[in-house]
């Protein structure tokens, strides 16, 4: 495999933590042997804004809540060769769905924002406004999976998936050899 | 809104008094009270949760779970429109129309002055006489706009909605009534149970046999279930007459509700007294008391026919104490209204529905046989089913075992309605070709014939040569034929968003995933989808049919999935592969459009054009 050109892989977080970029650190020193095959183009860990080339792999934390996910990626759809979802964020909209609950309302999203800075409980927002500061961008009626913006090729479940399992799954993938999922490794604790 | 009849409580009191203050009885005390004013007030559900020793919560889950039980103000008439695919197809967007111009409201509303209330109801057992509706508990059939106007100017000179029906309604017999406002429409009588029957001849038969006999001669028959699930009907009654219990039920299945199926009806209507002696026999065989028909509520204008029959037969005799004369033999049945609830004709939910809970079906195992009404051994059997095994005591086992073929045994009423000349009853041996009935119906051109209802088999014209029997088309009796010119992934999406509407919500996989699958539909017939979105349709499919309790959420799917194997063309002419990778169901415009409208700017991504 070292004769071969190195894999390109891009990575971003959408509507998600950080925690499963977290979760690709927890494969550890086979990070440096995977390091030798594969190079990180754009990618919060490289600080790169933008595709450099076309690349291999994609890798899309967190689902989208707002008009910049979709289009960081739908960006991501039209670079990438194989797209790959991780963590439940980035496969059901995971946490930020949960205002997709507010169904019952004629305007579920601005009871959202309401509660969240003006009427709930906890809040000091001396203000009392919602932000809505230019550069902010808009947010969409609900939470979409990733699924439902773009194909998505792969979806690797956990919150956050195992070190082992993004490993794997890698692997396999940059060796041609994945043929989906043990089930066994498919569970949710 | 609409003027609202005040809520006399004392009224209220008097009505939970008649049934004794009895929790068990909630259905027929929120019943009549919906009757008397039209809805079920606050104040109207405390008191009865006072009296009945209930929270003010339960009774409010039990009235929230029924159609026909409303928590708002309905007017003095309710008009409920079956909203039946057979009803569209034969014209219901005119007669909605029609209504909602004559009436001054729309669909779900209630006119101001409180008089009349406009709404829509899955089947109401009337397709072959669609479009049909219900007014209050009076029936018409085979509108048309002419019709409408008729009704509405009627209704609005004061005509109560029985004398639309006919002038001298109040004279008429209780089976007059049932006939001038609907058609039995009987194109085929066979020999079991539309032609000729003495009367309890049967019964009288199997009062010379012990309870044991009686099971031996049903069990040799080869009688099934005639509801649809196909269970030997000999061994269900010996499970419930070998199992432990002080008090035994036996109940009969009245509650129709698959689309496309009316032979319940016309049993009702033309052999009620078939029906009860069937019940009779089956006390008899497993040592029962008490029975409980339940009525679906749609059927109410069959109510007075049953209650008068019931009355007959025990002013002579045949119900009640000492039945012909038996020592001993002491049988009784009340009539159990339902109250617009598909879910309930699966036999845990009716008997939940009869003790006065929400009509949820019950974990199985335990089954009713030994677990059922009250805790008690019950057997649930269908309409039909209680009228053979009547007929069978009356000719023997032998007679009836050699009428239609092996493992299926007997006769079979098939509801036959759609594109066909003769909608209607249709009784015939088991083992008939559905393309041998499609021309006896006059269906002859059909495209799609769908057997069974919707929880069935969607049949191709190619094997139109399959058989009605269990072991290939098993069938409670629904036959609905589809001619060329319809649209089956109209028909499909029509039957899931039914099945989405009867969910009782119990299990997770049925209340969304059937939702899910419902917009699946939306996507196909909107050219949306893509291939991987057939893969998508069996996924959840398998998983909703795999993790639901009751026989709902494990036919749900049915309608598209024998599509998807009978008519894979339809699907496949409907997707395209999308080369961008992009979803093109996903609109980022309507995504954005309501956070536009809350920060009172444009999208500096989506919407480039700043000029505007």
């Amino acid at each position: 495999m070292s004769e071969l050109p190195k894999a390109r892989v891009a990575t971003t977080s959408l509507a998600g933590c950080f925690g499963c970029h977290m979760a690709i650190l927890d494969m550890d020193e086979r990070l440096i042997d995977l390091m030798s095959h594969v190079e990180i183009d754009r990618s919060p860990l490289t600080d790169i804004k933008r595709f450099t080339r076309r690349c291999d792999i994609g890798i899309i934390e967190g689902g989208c809540c707002n008009e910049e996910n979709v289009h960081v990626l739908q960006d991501f759809r039209k670079n990438c060769d194989v797209l790959i979802g991780i963590g439940q964020c980035a496969i059901m909209g995971g946490l930020p769905a949960m205002r997709n609950a507010i169904m019952h309302s004629d305007e579920p999203l601005r009871e959202c924002l309401e509660e969240a800075y003006i009427t709930g409980r906890n809040i000091r927002n001396k203000t009392h406004n919602v932000p809505n500061d230019p550069a902010l961008p808009l947010l969409l009626d609900q939470v979409y999976p990733c699924s439902q913006v773009v194909k998505m090729d792969v979806q690797i479940p956990g919150c956050a998936p195992e070190g082992d399992l993004i490993y794997d799954t890698l692997a396999k993938l940059l060796a041609g050899r994945f043929r989906g999922f043990e089930p066994d490794r498919v569970r949710f604790d | 809104m609409s003027a609202a009849a005040p809520v006399d409580l004392g009224e209220v009191a008097a009505i939970s008094a008649r049934y004794g203050d009895d929790a068990g009885r909630m259905l027929d005390i929120l019943r009549d009270t919906q009757e008397a004013f039209r809805w079920i007030s606050p104040e109207a559900m405390g008191l009865i949760a006072e009296r009945t020793g209930l929270s003010r919560v339960a009774v409010d889950g039990v009235a929230s779970f029924y159609a026909f039980l409303s928590r708002h103000p309905k007017g003095r008439i309710t008009i409920r429109l079956c909203d039946d695919i057979v009803d569209r197809f034969a014209g219901l967007e005119a007669v909605t129309r029609t209504f909602e111009e004559e009436l001054g409201i729309r669909v779900g509303e209630t006119s101001a002055d409180g008089a009349v209330s406009l709404e829509t109801t899955p089947c109401i057992g009337l397709c072959d006489q669609a479009p049909a509706a219900m007014i209050n508990d009076v029936v018409v059939t085979r509108l048309d706009a002419k019709r409408v106007r008729e009704i509405v100017h009627g209704l609005k000179a004061g005509l109560s909605p029985e004398d639309l029906i006919s002038e001298r309604f109040a004279d008429l017999s209780p089976y007059e009534r049932a006939t001038h406002m609907v058609d039995n429409n009987i194109r085929h009588a066979g020999q079991v149970l539309l032609g000729p029957v003495p009367e309890d001849a049967g019964l009288k038969a199997a009062l010379d046999l012990r309870p044991g006999q009686i099971i031996d001669t049903l069990e040799a028959s080869g009688l099934r279930g005639c509801g649809g699930a196909g269970f030997p009907t000999g061994r269900k009654w010996r499970f419930a007459a070998e199992a432990q219990g002080d008090r035994r039920f036996v109940m009969c299945n009245a509650d129709e509700g698959e689309p496309g199926t009316f032979k319940d009806r016309v049993l009702l209507t033309e052999r009620p007294d078939l029906v009860i002696e069937g019940m009779t026999i089956a006390a008899r065989a497993v040592g029962a008391a008490e029975g409980i028909i339940y009525l679906r509520g749609e059927y109410a204008y069959l109510q007075p026919l049953i209650e008068e029959t019931l009355a007959r037969r025990r002013a002579d005799g045949r119900l009640g104490k000492a039945i012909l004369g038996v020592e001993g033999f002491d049988f009784d049945i009340r009539l159990q209204m339902g109250a617009g609830a598909y879910i309930c004709g699966e036999e845990g939910a009716m008997i939940s529905s009869c003790e006065g809970l929400p009509g949820e079906p019950k974990t199985r195992p335990p089954y009713p046989v030994t677990h059922g009404y009250l805790g008690c051994p019950t057997i649930v059997d269908n309409v039909e089913t209680l009228c053979h095994a009547a007929r069978i005591l009356d000719k023997g086992s032998a007679w009836f075992h050699a009428i239609g073929e092996a493992g299926s045994h007997g006769t079979k009423l098939f509801s036959v309605s759609g594109d066909c000349l003769n909608p209607g009853v249709y009784e015939l041996p088991y083992g008939l070709k559905l393309s041998e009935l499609l021309e006896m119906v006059g269906g002859e051109g059909a495209a799609a014939v769908l057997v069974g209802g919707p929880s069935g088999t969607m049949v191709a014209r190619d094997t139109f040569d399959r058989r009605l029997t269990f072991d290939d088309l098993a069938t409670g009796g629904a036959v609905v034929v589809f001619g060329p010119e319809r649209n089956i992934l109209e028909i499909v999406e029509y039957y899931i968003s039914f099945f989405v509407h009867e969910s009782c919500g119990y299990c997770t996989p049925c209340r969304v995933g059937n939702v899910f699958l419902q917009r699946a539909i939306a996507k196909f017939r909107a050219g949306l989808a893509n291939p991987e979105d057939i893969d998508y349709l069996r996924d959840l499919s398998s998983t909703i049919i795999e993790t639901s309790r009751c026989g709902l959420g494990m036919t749900s799917p049915n309608p598209i999935l024998s599509t998807l194997e009978n008519f894979p063309l339809v699907y496949s002419a409907m997707v395209k592969p999308s080369g961008d990778g992009l979803r093109a169901t996903f609109d980022i415009q309507s995504a954005i459009d309501d956070a536009r409208k809350l920060a009172h700017r444009r999208s500096h991504i989506f919407d480039r054009d700043f000029t505007q």
